[in-house]
């Protein structure tokens, strides 16, 4: 049966701390670690299929144009080659997160270099790669296609503006100010597993194992995509090799394959090369961003504006929220923040994790440093000074706001008050040392999701739900959920992930998986609980649930005799409801770096980094520590190297590869430390559980590139921070 | 990949002649050959497989230098006890490129043949007159951080991307090359050719040239360093390198050899750079001296004109470190 | 045409285009696929595995030059249940989070403690001429030519310290 749950009020009942289990946040190792280690999981492309046909991706060598013709005689009698297709169901662009319908299709009008134009099809891969070189594409150039945000000929909307109180006036009467322009660089989520998909048809019914996120979702656009009922498509994606948001929504090689499937009978695989991830799936849009900061001679804020340009393909409605924790983080009545929207040729721009914060906290951070240093204040009394007690733009009160907590924690574990004070005045040997800091900050989300718990005869469980586990862990505290409110061992529960057959979730992306889906997971184990209880004869909240074991009035019953061989079946289904919207809700945190820069050379390394977050109950303490690393990882990416450079002239993406598009190695990074402040946001869920998965990244950079200028006096004002920008300020 | 017909070298001479063909390549270790055949940036006809080749040996020589087989892997080179003792500039220079996994496949004589890293010589989408002559340079105009200040013509500004042999060349080394005419040995100073108006000849082979051994000359002992700069702490390619080994006389500078990876299309050896600072006392100003000799025809191209202080400034570090001044 | 392979100990005769990459050899032909394809071109690490005992990527090298050699997998390495000292430690220390750069990772680190054991100098070993302690520096180092997007860094340190240090026997 179904049990819906609408979530209006808080649940300040916190059912998982008067649990027995003791396995709720604990450090769980992953069950599906030994699969992943041993290499047994099986990834998209790693299905075994008979009769499995191979197909590349042809790629448009120009920004803008019309595809005349494919040339197809040039391949058609090569060895191996079964077939070249093309057509108006190609798409254009992948489907962006929770888009649900068909993205922007058609393979015959080039919106960006590098455009999936046609799939070869052949026996093997070695035969499609070499055929998909040899089309004698012929392509009809269309101009002018504008590929720079800021050029003067680029189209440029307003695309959103508010404002409160009177900023300029602020800046004027202010006796502190900052005003600045900073520039952040596109990225790629450069996910290790690059996009595969094999399509298999059994009449009209198709089967798509993929690299996705969001399988609810990208059954619909995969379906709409074809032209097809949404009933007739099942999707697999019990592993996905990482997603970052480049898998959220249906993409070129599923679409594709299904296509090519259909039309030779036969089912098809296909695999993106790297060079085409970097090229056709999404980019974090580049931004320049203007933040205004006025301040009173106390440091206390009261001004923020935050202007910024981002750029998108024409006809494309995602825009980079670059600010949206501007109107919540500090305090300060005059605000104002404006968006803006370039219309160039490049790839489609969306999702990267933590669209919005990742660079928008970063600045207004790198920004703060700067205030910090004109006030003459501590950058983190600064910070201190400036949280505000109700959401300042909304006057809504905050769920939970434990952002002094991690400042001040940070600030003692990690020595801030020995740091170096007077930028540029440590120097050991040829390095120059510096410490910076910067807030984290990241809106947490709920969104509808279901979920079967069965409890069988014998006391085992299974859960299933189309949610995926891109690496974030959802195998693990599904697990842990139904074992704290079932009281069951781990190893007799199974947790079965991404296949569309099972009940839908709201899939791996805004980090509301875990909150959303174990809500989901909580209902039905509730519902269950009550089953177990009536007929044990005691109301739900006096069971006690251990081991297998029912314990009740002194007696432990094991739960076989209790169920008496029949099973509960229960799907819990979540739906936000107002308690969403009574607060303000997001997740918090602190960052504080020290990095050595080279007095030589510019290059900066990173020595010691330490995150402290607050996101509601850490649901598992070793999987979110690491979803934690792996933000502040993408941080000292982002600070250092990452950088995707696409040619002035016709927009082609230079640095298409893992060579030349620069994600940090192993050697890149110290031992980084995270510290997780346990809390309960009953608002949040009733988990009182946040997502954690992107709040690493949301202003990581800044601490870095704050540090580099308290080592060596050079504020780096477009990221990345690589060695020339820096030595350009040296001595 | 273009198809290609595969054989199985059992001697050298059989090597030599099945690669005299049209098209036809050596493979190695194949880290940058296969790299690029993927791309069908290059597509050889033949594919002539040297692995079972007796050349894999590190041998001392009969003028006391060393005699390093084409097929030595990166890694086997490094850690060679030999090598490591006289000649640690090499050892460093292997280490600072590439990862462990390409320094166990990727050989002597491959790392010698390496292509430029130029992301227009690789994106067969864009014009390169080293790929397909006459179609222009895509880097002149574009972008280019990592390309070349020295040595570039206006056809290709394409850098060497070799941390190996950017230290080869300090210590002298010469290529052994067995050809149509037998054994022949060459500087490998000489070895390669500037892009000029033909960017894609880069070195004086000839076709069926089989290089065999990379020949040491004595170890010029004193104090050897490799220093590389890059945007990576590892496993990226170099912006500026250097190699430097230096005899010390006193504070006096007896002897030097310097080359530098990553600002031109060949390891670059400047020996005019090494008479400024020969036989001088160790100043920072000789230094500097140095570094205007080596850039006094240094040219930038936009994105890499930092190179220019870059390198003035690495060399003054790889100096003071190997003279032990400044 | 046919190569004669030892995988994992088993004798494996593929008959295959020569354009086949050892990589590709084992995901397509013989259905290995705990080796990765994360890039192809030998920028990643993903495809490690081990040739007579040495670690290279198994991307950047043709199938037919392997006749008669000696290859490990990570399937070779351990299965569920009966584990490898490293791949324990990688859960253990959550050194994965998707999991796909991991048997990469494992295989990477097998062989990279074998060269360690060897004396083999890094870029960060101090004198090139001395035997390297295994620091986190060290491990970091020789670590690089695997790429993690998930960024495990710090835990795969950890793991691998540890069976350095003798945990997981």
């Amino acid at each position: 049966m179904n049990i819906r749950f609408k979530f209006d009020e808080p649940d300040t009942r916190h059912r998982l701390d008067q649990m027995s289990q003791d396995i709720i946040g604990k450090a769980f190792d992953r069950p599906d670690g030994p699969m992943k280690v041993s290499g047994q999981a099986t990834y998209a492309a790693e299905w075994e299929v008979d009769r499995l046909a191979h197909g590349v991706l042809v790629r448009a060598p120009v920004a803008r144009g019309r595809l005349k013709s494919l040339g197809i005689e040039a391949v058609s009698a090569m060895d191996g080659v079964i077939a070249v297709l093309t057509g108006e169901r190609f798409l254009r662009v992948p489907a962006q997160g929770t888009e649900n319908t068909a993205p922007h299709q058609g393979a015959s009008d080039i919106y960006y270099h590098g455009q999936p134009v046609a799939l070869v099809v052949a026996e093997t891969f070695e035969a499609a790669r070499h055929a998909a070189h040899h089309l004698a594409l012929e392509i009809e150039t269309s101009g002018p296609a504008p590929v720079d945000p800021e050029a003067s000929d680029t189209v440029r909307e307003e695309t959103d503006r508010s404002s409160q109180g009177d900023l300029d006036r602020a800046m004027a009467e202010a006796a502190h100010t900052v005003d600045v322009t900073y520039r952040t660089p596109g990225h790629n989520s450069a996910a290790m597993e690059p996009h595969a998909a094999i399509a298999q048809w059994d009449g009209d019914e198709l089967t798509l194992r993929g690299a996705y996120q969001m399988l609810k979702f990208n059954r619909n656009e995969l379906a709409d995509s074809l032209g097809i009922p949404a009933e007739k498509v099942r999707i697999l994606a019990p592993y996905v090799g990482g997603g970052f948001g480049s898998k959220l929504g249906i993409s070129h090689e599923g679409v594709a394959a299904a296509l090519a499937a259909r039309e030779i009978g036969r089912p098809v695989s296909v695999v993106l090369s790297r060079q085409q991830v970097f090229e056709t799936t999404i980019r974090r849009s580049e931004s320049r961003q203007r933040i205004r900061l006025a301040a009173g001679e106390d440091g206390r804020l009261t001004g923020i504006g935050h202007e910024y340009l981002v750029s998108n393909l024409p006809e494309e409605d995602f825009a980079e929220p670059v600010a949206q924790a501007t109107p919540f983080l500090y305090a300060g009545e005059h605000r104002e923040v404006v968006e803006e929207l370039a219309r160039v040729h490049r790839l489609l721009a969306g999702s990267v994790r933590a669209p919005g914060e990742a660079i928008g906290v970063t600045v207004l951070e790198n920004a703060m440093d700067e205030l910090a240093e004109k006030v003459g204040l501590d950058p983190v009394e600064l910070r201190l000074r400036n949280i505000p007690d109700v959401d300042p733009s909304s006057g809504k009160p905050y769920s939970s706001n434990r952002l002094a907590d991690c400042l001040v924690h940070g600030a003692e574990r990690f020595g801030w008050d020995n740091r170096n004070k007077e930028p540029g005045s440590e120097r050991h040997g040829e390095w120059l040392i510096g410490q910076g800091m910067a807030s984290a900050v990241r809106v947490n989300m709920l969104a509808p999701a279901e979920a079967r718990v069965r409890l069988s005869p014998e006391g085992d469980v299974t859960i299933e739900t189309d949610m995926t586990d891109i690496g974030t862990g959802t195998y693990a505290i599904l697990t842990q959920i139904a074992s704290e409110m079932l009281g069951i061992v781990p190893d007799r529960i199974e947790t079965r992930l991404g296949d569309t057959d099972f009940p839908p979730g709201p899939g791996s992306g805004g980090s509301w998986g875990a909150a959303s889906t174990g809500t989901a997971v909580f209902i039905a184990c509730e519902e269950i609980r009550r089953r177990i209880a009536k007929r044990v004869a005691v109301a739900e909240t006096d069971l006690t649930l251990v081991d297998g074991h029912a314990i009740t009035d002194n007696r432990k019953i094991p739960l076989p005799e209790i169920l008496a061989g029949v099973a509960i079946d229960v799907v819990g289904e979540l739906e936000p409801g107002k308690a969403q919207k009574a607060r303000r809700q997001a997740t918090y945190g602190a960052y504080f770096a020290e990095v050595a820069v080279n007095a030589v050379t510019g290059e900066t390394r990173v020595r010691r980094m330490l995150g402290v977050f607050s996101a509601g109950r850490i649901l598992n303490a070793k999987t979110a520590r690491s979803q934690c690393l792996g933000g502040m990882t993408w941080g000292i990416g982002m600070a250092l190297t990452e950088a995707l450079v696409h040619d002035a002239r016709d927009g082609h993406l230079i640095n298409h590869d893992l060579a030349e598009y620069h994600i940090p190695v192993n050697a890149d990074v110290p031992q980084i430390e995270v510290d997780l402040l346990d809390e309960r946001d009953d608002w949040a869920n009733p988990l009182q559980a946040k997502g954690i998965g992107e709040l690493g990244i949301c202003g990581a950079a800044a601490s870095v590139v704050n540090a580099i200028y308290n080592a060596t006096g050079v504020r780096v004002r477009d990221y990345p921070a690589t060695l020339d920008k820096v030595l350009a300020g040296l001595p | 990949m273009k198809a290609f017909d595969y054989v199985r070298a059992p001697s050298p001479a059989e090597a030599r002649a099945a690669a005299r063909g049209a098209g036809a390549a050596f493979i190695a270790g194949g880290t940058n050959l296969l790299d690029l055949m993927k791309l069908e940036v290059m597509a050889p006809a033949t594919l002539v497989d040297i692995n079972r080749l007796d050349m894999k040996t590190i041998e001392t020589t009969d003028e006391a230098g060393m005699a390093i087989g084409a097929l030595v892997t990166n890694s086997d080179l490094a850690v060679d006890p030999t090598i490591r003792e006289h000649y640690p500039v090499l050892t460093k220079a292997i280490v600072a490129g590439a990862s462990g996994q390409l320094r166990n496949k990727a050989t002597t004589g491959g790392n010698l043949l390496q292509r430029t890293r130029c992301p227009y010589f690789y994106d067969t989408s864009q014009p390169c007159n080293k790929r397909e002559p006459g179609t222009g340079c895509g880097a002149i105009g574009g972008f280019t951080r990592m390309h070349a200040i020295l040595g570039g013509s206006d056809h290709c500004i394409a850098t060497h991307p070799s941390d190996m042999a950017v230290a080869l060349m300090a210590l002298g080394a010469d290529v052994e090359i067995e050809g149509e005419s037998g054994m022949r040995r060459v500087p490998l100073d000489e070895f390669y050719r500037l892009p000029g108006d033909t960017p894609h000849i880069e070195t004086v082979l000839e076709p069926g040239d089989l290089i065999t051994r990379v020949i040491l000359p004595p170890s010029p002992g004193g104090r050897q360093t490799y220093r590389k700069v890059r945007d990576r702490a590892s496993y990226a390619f170099a912006l500026v390198s250097v190699a430097a080994v230096v005899v010390m006389d006193g504070d006096v500078i007896d002897e030097v050899a310097l080359s530098f990876g990553g600002l031109a299309p060949k390891p670059w050896r400047d020996f005019a750079v090494e008479d400024v600072l020969t036989a001088k006392p160790v100043t920072p100003d000789l230094f500097d001296e140095a570094a205007d000799v080596l850039l006094a025809n240094a040219a930038g191209a936009g994105e890499n004109d930092f190179k220019i202080p870059l390198v003035r400034r690495t060399l003054a570090a790889a100096l003071a470190d190997v003279t032990g001044g400044f | 045409m046919r190569t004669d392979l030892s995988i994992n100990g088993e004798h494996f005769s593929l008959e295959a285009d020569p354009r086949t990459t050892l990589l590709d050899a084992l995901r397509h032909h013989l259905h290995l696929t705990g080796t990765k394809k994360g890039c192809d071109h030998g920028q990643c690490g993903a495809c490690t595995v081990l040739v007579n005992g040495r670690r290279i990527n198994s991307c950047l090298t043709l199938a037919c030059m392997h006749d008669g050699d000696a290859i490990t997998t990570i399937e070779g390495l351990g299965v569920p249940g009966q584990l490898s000292p490293l791949q324990e430690a990688f859960v253990e220390f959550d050194g994965y989070q998707c999991g796909y750069c991991t048997p990469g990772q494992i295989c990477s680190a097998t062989a990279m403690l074998d060269e360690v054991k060897a004396g083999w100098p890094s870029h960060v070993t101090e004198d090139v001429n001395d035997m390297p302690k295994l620091t986190e520096a060290e491990i970091a180092e020789r670590m690089s030519g695997n790429l993690c997007r998930c960024a495990c860094y710090p835990n795969i340190v950890d793991a691998i310290m540890d069976v350095a240090e003798g945990g997981h026997k």
